[in-house]
């Protein structure tokens, strides 16, 4: 299996839609056949369109408020001791989280092609919220599925949907979790196509949904190289990247653009969600060696029985408690250009303890768990290690376990 | 030698009736309900098909849905699957069967042995919801070496030139869905359009026996009996999932209910 180079990664399936032959392609019920190839064709088109590029950064500037800051965590760099921490802050972003990107792109695509409603699945609610920003910034009617479960647990974006004009349709059906979601809404869309856009809310689902997802939050890549650049006058000689990976569409779009470089120079780090200590349950079946399955129409590592039974995950971030991962880190793990490992819940609570004690940053419960990597092993790099954690999320969302968890001191 | 399938629907067409296909989620609500249902409906039924339960199906409606994970929930497997589909075959009235399922249970399984069980438990055809046309081109070619029938589903959004590739590629049966549905939606479109659309799929080949599926129940089962098949699935779920909230018998119902869906075409 080859990762080229001077090729983007989002390009690099075959004509099937499999990356390294294996992962993705289109596994999906006859009358998706249509709107996805439909989908394939506006958007190999457009973005090669100067104009719609055009659009996209306007949008991308003015209203989402790109760039995101890129920070150095100077307290955090001196407790730990080791390499120097930073941060590329994007959940700066307008609503909060890298989810913006996917949903804008999204909009404007559904605009083109003349649909009048967006449908969206959400785990953490910040796929549905940036969505339902989207859908009515750009005058969709928006529908969001989401778990009964997730629903109880990240309330503050419940509410900004409902504000934002959008439908919020609970899904009760299996764990109640982001899984059920995007089967649902893959449903809704079935019966739907006419008339309904689909939004998948990562880099997951059909190869186009993966495509246009990771060219979307490659945003976050093209930015940081700039500051990059603009900071230390060229790329770090030791660059090492952290990003949590649920679906994996925040940590692509943060290495998308330094996936040319070799690894001894440019680094990146999944980091999955191991779930709670004590249970076996997880969502991390890279670290964990899951075996390969067809979730959600792709090809990809996933959580499942030896019948090819989904299994159910566990963790205490909504965002990545999804037992499949996008083909693109499949692909990334195979060719071993990306390495993968997990942090426990316990261990994403420490690591957002740490870094909200010794600066004024709230990551959210995903980004946390990408901190606890990076702080364990920036404490064993030198100095003129470049370590950055993409914070992509906030906290806000997450009040209640905080508060439940960890008392109010923290919320 | 003729697959059991295309006996089925020459039998229907000496009847002048379409061919009535059920469908039933096998080990719903047990294994061994499961298999008398089957058998208690074969005297009505012309061909049986049998779902393999999956806990994502992305193609099917609620009642299939709970019908798929109340099997699950009762620890159905593969293996036992294969099992009913075997003790099914040896009543000397049976009648052909159809697998469906999402191919992630197919691709576990790995698709020789799978093919290989089928043939030898004695399944006639398959339906994979999600591998659809191009990406199941090798996989039909492995079902006929085993004389099994590898069904294609045809939608409403299939394109005219899409629909002569895929039913040039076919077998002898192909499944034309309704409408823009998951399984067991409210029809949505008249029984007039969709059988307008039914004999445009028709005469691309017309030698290929084309059913219909989705949505179809008691009440507009008879408007569509000029297809040569039928196919009524989540109103027998449902069926199954209403007898046991009334602490009835499935199975007498499911039969009854059968029965009248064969009157009406009769």
């Amino acid at each position: 299996m080859i990762l080229r180079k001077g090729i983007q990664v989002i390009d690099q399936g075959d004509e099937l839609g499999f990356w390294g032959g294996k992962f993705g392609g289109n596994f999906v019920p006859e009358t998706l056949k249509k709107p996805i190839e439909d989908l394939e064709i506006l958007f190999n088109k457009l973005k090669k369109d100067k104009k719609f590029i055009a659009e996209r950064d306007k949008y991308f500037k003015n209203w989402i408020g790109v760039p995101t800051r890129f920070i150095k965590l100077k307290n955090l760099t001196k407790h730990v001791g080791g390499a120097q921490i930073w941060s590329k802050v994007v959940s700066d972003a307008n609503g909060g989280a890298h989810k913006i990107y996917n949903a804008t792109v999204h909009c404007l695509l559904a605009k083109r092609s003349g649909k009048k409603i967006i449908c969206g699945d959400t785990g953490a609610g910040y796929a549905g919220k940036m969505l339902s920003m989207a859908a009515k910034k750009f005058g969709l009617k928006c529908k969001i599925f989401m778990g009964a479960k997730d629903i109880e647990r990240q309330q503050p974006n419940v509410r900004a949907m409902k504000k934002n004009g959008a439908e919020v349709i609970p899904v009760y059906s299996g764990s109640q979790t982001l899984v059920d979601a995007v089967s649902e809404c893959m449903r809704f869309w079935v019966a739907n196509c006419d008339t309904t856009a689909m939004c998948v809310g990562s880099t997951v689902g059909p190869a186009v949904f993966v495509r246009i997802c990771g060219w979307s939050t490659s945003q976050i890549s093209r930015e940081l190289k700039v500051q990059l650049i603009e900071e230390f006058g060229s790329i770090p000689k030791k660059l090492k990247l952290y990003n949590c990976v649920g679906g994996g569409s925040s940590s692509f779009g943060f290495w998308n653009e330094f996936m040319d470089y070799d690894k001894k120079q440019c680094e990146f780090i999944g980091v999955e969600a191991g779930g709670p200590t004590k249970s076996k349950r997880h969502a991390a079946p890279l670290t964990h060696g899951s075996k390969i399955g067809i979730l959600h129409g792709a090809a990809q590592y996933v959580n499942q029985n030896s019948d090819g039974q989904i299994e159910e995950t566990e963790s205490i971030s909504a965002g990545l408690d999804y037992p499949g991962i996008s083909p693109l880190h499949c692909f990334l793990k195979d060719t071993k250009r990306a390495r993968y490992t997990a942090a426990s819940d316990e261990e994403a609570l420490k690591a957002y303890k740490l870094v909200t004690k010794y600066e004024k940053l709230r990551p959210s419960l995903e980004p946390s768990h990408a901190f606890s990597v990076a702080i364990r092993e920036a404490k064993k790099m030198s100095k003129n290690t470049i370590v950055v954690v993409n914070s992509c999320g906030d906290a806000y969302k997450d009040k209640k376990i905080l508060i439940n968890r960890l008392g109010r001191k923290y919320a | 030698m003729l697959n059991q399938i295309d006996l089925a629907f020459k039998k229907a067409k000496e009847e002048n009736r379409p061919a009535l296909l059920t469908y039933t989620v096998a080990g719903d609500s047990s294994k061994s309900q499961s298999l008398v249902i089957l058998n208690t409906i074969s005297k009505y039924a012309d061909i049986l098909e049998l779902g393999i339960p999956h806990n994502t199906p992305v193609a099917d409606g609620s009642q299939i849905q709970t019908s798929a994970y109340r099997a699950i929930k009762n620890g159905i497997k593969i293996e036992d699957i294969f099992w009913i589909v075997k003790k099914y075959k040896k009543n000397k009235n049976s009648k052909p069967i159809i697998l469906m399922g999402y191919y992630n249970m197919i691709f576990q399984y790995g698709e020789k042995k799978f093919l290989e069980k089928c043939k030898r438990v004695g399944v006639n055809g398959l339906i994979i919801v999600d591998l659809p046309w191009p990406e199941n081109k090798s996989f039909t070619k492995k079902c006929i070496k085993k004389s099994i029938y590898l069904i294609q589903l045809l939608s409403p959004t299939t394109s005219k030139e899409r629909l002569n590739k895929i039913i040039k590629d076919s077998h002898p049966m192909n499944y034309f869905i309704s409408m823009l549905s998951t399984t067991g939606g409210k029809l949505k479109v008249s029984p007039k359009k969709i059988m307008s659309n039914y004999f445009k799929i028709k005469k691309i080949n017309p030698k290929k026996n084309v059913v219909i599926g989705f949505g179809i129940t008691e009440k507009s089962i008879k408007s569509l009996k000029k297809a040569d098949g039928l196919v009524v699935g989540s109103a027998i779920c449902k069926e199954i999932s209403v007898s046991i909230q009334k602490r009835q018998n499935p199975v007498t119902n499911v039969a009854n209910l059968v029965k009248k869906l064969k009157n009406k075409i009769l």
